[in-house]
């Protein structure tokens, strides 16, 4: 009944939609000297390293960005010189001394010296942005920088801090993005009413590292290229293209067609169905970020000692490992991660319904009671959340979920109004400091305080705790640092209102054609500049 | 010979109704006769008619718990005879969670219908009979609600009222009338130039009464058509403002808050999300064709 | 459903009764036009107030998404004043619509860049997407919705039913998913998810920002079929979705005009039938179906934040959904202006279209 003129305009149209279709499919691969990877790196807001603190930011300007020192990927408790060639520490502990490398550029051709990494930490300081703490815990301020960071000769930097702390720390924190060394004269050229160049280095580059950036297209794409000037290793691909993917299937759907060379946010499904595919591999390393239950000391019965370590044995640490988290993430009962100085093996909780009954009894509530848990709508953190509610359920504890998004959730807990929460911690730097400072330090229990260490959020008060996290960043003897972290978390896993539950994995999935690549335990040690194609 | 000894398909059937009601009870005499006859009709009548006793039975009729599952032992099995849809991420069965969700899923689908459907119907008859600046500014208005953004709602109404999907059938509500109106608005404006609207009015009927009693009732039929199609889309709408919290808190097993937990296991473990998406389409045809059956039997023009 | 005048000769005099006291609508007039633009703004008024005061409520820290988890106090603090967010709410309303009326939308706080620049760059690829979306699926959902009207009752019509309630009651990630499964994975007949080959990204410099037209200007024919074949499984995506309804709606509204008795008195005067179906009952059944099409249109301009997921496109649903959920609040209310801005558009159009077609809504 379709007239005449409709059916065959209907046919010439689709029969010119497969013609024109088969032949754009044909080219698929990605060019020999480009690597693409998929990416969801939509919580980018800056390309600043004095502003930078989200993951996706971390990784472009660990790629893109020189600094004093970087961590060895191959064993993380050891120093690399990036621009810095030696360094030394005075005796009373409070200066320290960077000898540059010789000759160094910027991507633009300005040359790099210690006026130029003077500079950078000092706008760093002087922008005060959120990582700014990263330096400014070291005592220096707006007043203070420019005397306390100075170049005292074209190849030498001298810091100065207002305490010996441990040289570990102060080397690790150095190793930060925030630590990025910016390209002065191209930054000043660039400079608006005295604003350290900052609304143009948002979105702009003004780097020295072995990838430069070309473009930021918020939440589409991130190109790099190799930089000429780069001191070290010229990287061997010209081209380094992050795509933005939030969808763990499509991510897979284009690595398994050759679309892109390298798949970031694979779920464990699809892990796990990838390994069988011979074009493709994988590569994992664990990642300094833990994953926990916490629950707010502000709720009656969440605050009974017997009912925080009850909760501890309503997990069930196996299984979930097994299943939910297999590949992503491996069953991590302390607040340190793996790799880092002092991170603690010891696992003593495991489902245990009967013990857990049995607590409770004693803090007087033996049929349980009704909590709420506040929980972010992504996986694996929602099935994690299901699952232990079926399994405090058997204890009598009737757990409601409140869902909400990342942000959402987010807000609610630094206000202090939930119950239980489910979050994650990614440190900072790559110092056990990074996590005390926030588990086992709350300095001001008040609603009104400055600092929001997840301890403050979950109303947890600890004095003592506190004096030993600050004796800890002060003590300069390796050996007696490890220990002393050791005795935080022995005290933390009995009575904190922390159920620790995971240590992030993070899995790339690669094209079997691509050599170098290996993920590093922080974003901004995920190095893209030493991978090839074949 | 009167009416009361003649039988009462007669009395019926009657060219020359006596009265008001008889007439009336007439027409839903043939109305329904008519509805019985269309078998597609019959088949999405009965098939809703069975969703709802599911649902009212559904704790007799759900074969394992719907709440719960073990992870080791249940997680992500492929269907087989013991678990006839399989089951999902967290080990429960989801055949089960399919009959007790079919009650929740079924009271959201008819509440924001309900709650939609005659506010969009009257706002559009009104604007499109009245005209004038009354018009612009309910178009206006139906504007501003199409091109709010639904989710800013959702996140206000998770902030005043809190998570749950209650509040979701009231927010989906408030943001579904606007295409009922438009479309009851297009039809009034070439229903309201007619003799017998004109001849309604010079018999001295009110506006109100105009609008209520003659526009309303023809505007119904695609007003009918249009809910059923939206059955579907309500339920996925409320899936996607469960990732917000207004929606289905877990465990409960809405059937949109399944499929959207059965979209990372769409490539591999497709029934998780496979068995939810067929009972929402079998509703879905269920009411259509319920629908389509209604609108033949109101609609008077409809061919024999 | 209308009964139509049977007097073909035009107006009767009680039809004329009944337009006149049924009230004025948009007259050629100045004023009239003037009471027109000063609703059309009331409209945007209302839309931003509303918008912006529910945005002030949400339970999302704004400063969260520019500052971090990890700020110092003092830096959250500074990030609030400059946000201006310690002022009372009817300040923060007046400041901001002073800012627009000078054409300032603000600065995103996630892409630092001016909330119409990213606006401007993921509006376009919406369009491009609803444009070809909508011409796929009114292009067949007519032709289909008549077809099944005619053919009533038969298999064709149970036929079309299915395919439009599939098309309805599958979730969009779904059969997203499927189709990229089928027709880009194991056949090879379409690009994969994004907009354009890593390739071409650089060959071209977007002018409009709509692929298919820069590509075919800058006589780039490669990129341009590139683009094509990244187009075509997300726009057929969406096209389905509105040939489900369109369809559907058509099939209403062709039986509504199939049971006039215009089409008995035409048939007896001997039309053929396909001139009968096309010409006359089409024609009078596109009034209300103009506006299913307007509406479904709007629909898919809105953006659809599942398509572009599963489709890596970098589209308006996803840059709404984004910023809603950090509160960044300068996008989100960028981006309901320009979607109040479709819908108002898309409304006036096919109020005038319903003039052009049917002289019955005309009012002298």
């Amino acid at each position: 009944m379709l007239p005449l003129l409709s059916r065959r305009v209907l046919c010439a149209t689709a029969a010119a939609a497969m013609l024109a279709c088969s032949a754009g499919a044909a080219l698929a691969a990605t060019p020999k000297d480009t690597l693409v990877l998929a990416f969801g790196f939509d919580d980018i807001i800056t390309m600043d390293p004095a502003e930078a603190f989200e993951l996706s930011a971390g990784e472009i300007m660990g790629n893109t960005y020189d600094r004093l020192l970087r961590l060895d990927i191959n064993d993380p408790s050891k120093l690399v010189g990036d621009v810095a060639k030696s360094w030394t520490v005075s005796a009373d502990g409070k200066t320290y001394t960077f000898e540059l490398k010789p000759g160094l550029k910027f991507a633009s051709g300005n040359p790099l010296t210690a006026e130029e990494v003077a500079y950078s930490l000092q706008r760093a300081v002087m922008l005060d942005k959120s990582p700014a703490f990263i330096l400014t815990q070291f005592g220096f301020s707006k007043a203070n920088v420019k005397d306390k960071i100075k170049a005292t000769s074209p190849t030498t930097v001298t810091l100065e801090t207002d305490k010996a702390y441990a040289p570990t720390f102060v080397f690790n924190c150095l190793t930060a993005n925030v630590a990025g060394i910016v390209d002065m004269k191209l930054v000043q050229s660039k400079e608006v009413n005295g604003d350290w160049g900052y609304a143009w280095l948002k979105t702009n580059y003004a780097g020295s590292g072995p990838l430069k950036l070309r473009e930021w297209r918020a939440n589409e794409i991130v190109a790099l290229e190799r930089n000429d000037n780069y001191y070290g290793a010229k990287p061997k691909l010209a081209r380094v293209i992050y795509r933005h993917v939030k969808e763990s299937a499509t991510q897979r759907l284009l690595l398994e067609k050759g679309d892109i060379d390298i798949a970031r946010n694979l779920s464990p499904q699809d892990i796990a169905a990838l390994s069988a595919n011979k074009d493709v591999k994988l590569t994992s390393t664990p990642k300094g970020t833990v994953y926990y239950i916490s629950l707010n000391q502000k709720n009656a019965n969440l605050a009974k000692p017997e009912v925080r370590e009850a909760l501890k044995y309503l997990v069930d640490y196996d299984a979930i490992g097994d299943t939910l988290i297999k590949n992503i993430g491996v069953i991590n009962q302390n607040f340190l991660p793996q790799g880092l100085l002092g991170a603690s093996k010891d696992k003593p909780y495991k489902l245990d319904v009967a013990k857990a009954k049995a607590l409770l009894a004693k803090a007087g509530l033996p049929n349980g009671f009704k909590v709420t848990i506040d929980m972010r709508t992504i996986q694996p953190v929602q099935g994690i959340t299901e699952a232990f509610q079926q399994t405090a359920k058997q204890a009598g504890i009737d757990v409601e979920i409140i869902p909400g998004d990342g942000k959402q959730t987010l807000t609610k807990y630094r206000a202090r109004t939930h119950d239980m929460y489910i979050g994650q911690w990614g440190a900072d730097y790559w110092d056990p400091h990074s996590n005390a400072d926030t588990f086992t330090r709350n300095p001001d229990n008040a609603d009104d305080a400055k600092a929001k260490p997840l301890a403050w959020r979950n109303a947890w008060a600890i004095p003592e705790l506190t004096k030993q996290s600050d004796a800890a960043v002060l003590e300069r003897d390796a050996g007696k640092r490890k220990k002393m972290y050791e005795d935080l978390q022995a005290e933390f896993r009995k009575t904190s209102p922390f159920i620790m539950l995971y240590q992030q994995t993070e899995v790339a999935a690669f094209r079997s054609n691509v050599d170098g690549l290996k993920l590093g335990p922080t974003f901004d040690t995920n190095y893209m500049f030493n991978a090839s194609k074949r | 010979m009167t009416p009361k000894t003649a039988s009462l398909r007669d009395w019926l059937s009657t060219d020359r109704p006596m009265s008001r009601r008889q007439a009336f009870m007439g027409r839903v005499y043939h109305g329904c006769r008519d509805f019985s006859r269309n078998r597609l009709a019959m088949l999405g009548l009965l098939t809703v008619l069975a969703l709802i006793l599911v649902a009212i039975f559904a704790d007799l009729l759900a074969p394992y718990s719907a709440y719960t599952g073990d992870l080791r032992t249940t997680r992500l099995l492929p269907p087989s005879w013991a678990h006839w849809f399989g089951t999902d991420d967290q080990g429960r069965d989801i055949l089960s969670r399919i009959i007790i969700g079919s009650r929740i899923t079924l009271m959201v689908v008819i509440l924001v219908a309900v709650l939609a459907a005659p506010l969009g119907l009257i706002v559009g008859t009104v604007a499109g009979y009245a005209g004038g600046w009354v018009d612009a500014v309910l178009m206006r208005i139906t504007d501003i609600f199409l091109a709010f953004p639904r989710l800013i709602l959702a996140l206000a109404f998770v902030a005043a009222l809190g998570p749950g999907i209650q509040n979701a059938v009231i927010a989906i509500a408030i943001t579904s009338w606007p295409p009922y109106a438009r479309m009851a608005r297009a039809e009034t404006l070439t229903i309201r130039q007619t003799d017998y609207i004109a001849a309604v009015r010079l018999l001295g009927a009110s506006p109100w009464r105009i609008v209520l009693s003659h526009i309303m009732p023809l505007c119904v039929s695609s007003v009918i058509v249009r809910v059923t199609l939206d059955m579907a889309g309500i339920i996925l709408t409320a899936a996607g403002l469960g990732f917000l919290g207004l929606g289905a808190q877990p465990p409960m097993p809405e059937w949109g808050a399944m499929i959207a937990n059965g979209r990372l296991y769409v490539l591999d473990q497709w029934w998780v999300a496979a068995a939810p998406g067929a009972a929402i389409f079998v509703v879905s045809l269920a009411f259509n064709l319920l629908g389509d059956g209604l609108r033949d039997a109101l609609d008077p023009k409809a061919a024999k | 459903m209308a009964i139509p005048d049977p007097t073909a000769a035009g107006v009767t005099p009680l039809s004329a009764v009944a337009t006149r006291t049924a009230g004025q609508r948009f007259t050629p007039h100045a004023k009239s036009f003037g009471n027109f633009l000063v609703v059309i703004l009331l409209t945007y008024l209302g839309l931003l107030a509303v918008t912006f005061f529910i945005g002030r409520v949400i339970p999302i820290d704004p400063v969260l998404a520019i500052v971090g988890d990890r700020a110092p106090a003092h830096v959250i603090e500074r990030a609030r004043q400059e946000l201006g967010l310690d002022k009372p709410l009817y300040e923060q309303f007046y400041i901001y619509l002073g800012k627009v009326l000078k054409g300032d939308f603000g600065v995103s706080v996630l892409t630092a860049n001016p909330v119409m620049t990213d606006i401007k760059r993921a509006f376009p690829a919406t369009l491009e997407l609803a444009s070809l979306g909508i011409l796929i699926g009114a292009g067949l959902g007519v032709p289909l919705g008549v077809w099944a009207a005619v053919r009533r009752g038969k298999l064709v019509d149970q036929v079309v039913r299915v395919i439009g309630l599939v098309g309805y009651s599958v979730p969009i990630f779904w059969l997203g998913l499927m189709a990229l499964v089928l027709f880009y994975a194991r056949l090879g007949w379409v690009s994969g998810p994004g907009r354009i080959d890593v390739t071409y990204e650089y060959t071209i410099t977007p002018v409009t920002g709509l692929l298919l037209l820069d590509t075919a200007m800058a006589g780039e024919w490669e990129a341009f079929r590139n683009v094509f074949s990244h187009l075509i499984l997300p726009a057929s995506l969406l096209g389905y979705f509105a040939l489900a309804y369109i369809s559907r709606m058509t099939r209403s509204f062709m039986l509504n005009e199939l049971a006039q008795e215009y089409v008995i008195a035409a048939r007896a005067k001997g039309l053929s039938e396909s001139r009968i179906i096309w010409r006359h009952a089409l024609r009078n059944a596109m009034v209300p179906l103009v506006t299913v099409i307007a509406l479904s249109y709007a629909g898919l301009l809105e953006g659809s934040v599942l398509t572009e997921t599963v489709f890596a496109w970098p589209g308006l649903g996803l840059y709404i959904t984004n910023s809603l959920q950090n509160a960044d609040m300068n996008a989100v209310l960028g981006g309901t202006i320009v979607v109040g801005s479709i819908f108002v558009g898309l409304n006036l159009l096919s109020d005038v279209l319903y003039k052009l077609l049917d002289p019955r809504t005309r009012i002298r």
